[in-house]
């Protein structure tokens, strides 16, 4: 049975208990569960590297709040545009973050949003193309603590 | 742990008075935090802290109180009338012989010339309300007029500032003072000036006071908090604020 | 009412790609947190958004409790023809609120 408390690294861990906060138990995903999440998503066809860039800061301040922009080289035009794009994480509680529904009429395939960041993971975006095909991008985060909090 | 060596080490130096920092080497919290939150302060059209402007923008006009007046009325047009009131606060209430915050002053007002019961310390309404003075002030740089009614409280703040406190033993100049710029964990130590407040602060995902950040900051050295409103806490503010003369408010700041 | 942060060009020409950014002012409870005597927290966040112009839909997104307190979304569209852009939120409760812009497209 996985304890996903014990699981956390002990500084965020005494952190939290100390501010009277804590995450329930089991409340820690994992890269398998996301894996999971994404397979059921894209079914039987095959991932491609490429068009997508997830940005992300490498190393991030706060993981509360993290700035995420997402973009897909796409002419947007009828004929080949972005129809969706996928965000999902490693090591939060749960695997998704978002999910954006693009067009044509986007004109541009960016989303710019802030995202939590439970630990230092893996993000991982993923582009659904209306021709169905399927391109994705990941980045590395690095969350570090604020210092002086509640707790 | 980097903090038990900095104990240490700073119990090794206890006899030497911690040096103020020069007036060249002073700097915003801003410079020391990260490009993607300096990001976020710097786009008004994304900072999350503009939406406490815009909530006091509603109130400052909004009737309150049993003499059913908005800010408004007494005080008209807040980018006049509020302009450079932050950057010179805490000030001097005679009536209570004692300094006042923006906070302080602003449920002053409500019950005095309103009539109004005050906001609740650290609600988002009170928030809001000073984020939006204090915006008035954005671009301008602190500076407190030199009272002599003030200077008991002055001392009291600075001696505050440099008293070794909680669990850990250290005051707060030994970080902002004598280690700005170094990291503590993750962290980079800023100065400790209260260019931006009310500030967003990342940790927090809201609004909050500078007594809220100083709460903070004393329990992360183990020490018994001051409550909201504690005159140690205003005479904290007070020195705070002196202590960083010159440097332009940012208000509404965005920190990690 | 949430308070809401909405930013976008009020003329744009016909055919250019113009951003839109969006704040609005939401805890966005996770779900996931215990307070002090060990109870959760239930969750309680904005999970979709909606943009239309002139009544069709142009941007959609779904949110779950990894997106930050107060959401920020920032996107594209094509500066089509005049009128008006509408931005939806609806949160757990299925409440929803609607801003309207209007925008002048020559």
């Amino acid at each position: 049975m996985r304890n996903g408390w014990l699981s956390l690294p002990t500084r965020r861990l005494v952190l939290l208990a100390g501010a009277g906060f804590s995450l329930t138990p089991h409340a820690v995903a994992s890269p398998a569960e996301m894996d999971e999440v994404i397979r059921n998503l894209i079914g039987e066809a095959t991932i491609k590297r490429g068009k997508v860039m997830l940005e992300l800061p490498p190393i991030v301040e706060n993981g509360n709040v993290v700035p995420l922009t997402v973009s897909v080289d796409s002419p947007m035009s009828e004929a080949n545009h972005v129809t969706a794009i996928h965000i999902f994480n490693e090591k939060n509680p749960q695997p998704y973050v978002a999910t954006f529904n693009l067009g044509p009429r986007a004109g541009r395939a960016g989303v710019s949003t802030r995202i939590r960041l439970a630990d230092s993971q893996r993000v991982v975006a993923i582009a659904r193309l209306n021709d169905g095909s399927f391109w994705s991008d990941s980045a590395d985060v690095i969350v570090t603590l604020a210092a002086c909090a509640e707790g | 742990m980097n903090v038990l060596v900095l104990a240490a080490t700073a119990a090794i130096a206890t006899a030497a008075a911690a040096a103020e920092i020069s007036p060249e080497d002073r700097r915003s919290g801003y410079d020391f935090a990260g490009a993607e939150t300096r990001a976020m302060q710097d786009d008004d059209t994304a900072n999350p802290g503009m939406l406490g402007v815009l909530q006091g923008e509603t109130l400052w006009a909004a009737k309150a109180g049993a003499a059913d007046k908005s800010c408004a009325d007494c005080h008209g047009d807040a980018r006049a009338s509020m302009k450079g009131v932050a950057a010179r606060y805490p000030t001097f209430e005679p009536i209570l012989g004692r300094p006042l915050d923006l906070e302080a002053r602003i449920n002053r007002c409500r019950g005095e010339h309103q009539g109004a019961a005050p906001f609740a310390g650290e609600s988002a309404d009170l928030l809001a309300l000073t984020a939006f003075v204090a915006y008035q002030s954005r671009g301008l740089p602190i500076a407190l007029p030199e009272k002599p009614e003030l200077q008991p409280f002055l001392d009291l703040g600075g001696e505050l500032f440099h008293r070794r406190q909680g669990q850990l033993n250290l005051s707060c100049s030994q970080c902002h003072d004598d280690n700005w710029g170094k990291r503590l964990a993750g962290a980079v130590i800023p100065q400790g000036h209260p260019t931006g407040y009310p500030v967003y602060r990342l940790e927090w995902q809201s609004l909050g006071s500078l007594q809220r950040r100083l709460r903070n900051c004393m329990i992360g050295v183990r020490a018994e908090p001051y409550e909201y409103g504690a005159p140690e806490a205003v005479a904290l503010e007070l020195y705070l604020m002196v202590r960083a003369r010159g440097l332009l408010i940012e208000t509404p700041g965005v920190r990690p | 009412m949430a308070r809401v942060l909405i930013n976008l060009p009020a003329q744009a020409k016909r055919g250019e790609i113009i951003e839109i950014k969006t704040l609005i002012a939401h805890p966005m409870e996770t779900g996931y947190r215990l307070g002090r005597t060990g109870v959760v927290f239930p969750r309680d966040i904005i999970n979709g958004f909606v943009c239309t112009y002139n009544g069709e839909q142009v941007f959609r997104a779904e949110l779950f409790p990894a997106i930050a307190a107060n959401p920020f979304i920032a996107f594209f569209t094509v500066a089509t023809e005049s009128g008006e852009i509408a931005f939806s939120w609806t949160d757990d409760r299925g409440e929803t609120q609607t801003e309207v812009r209007q925008i002048t497209v020559e």
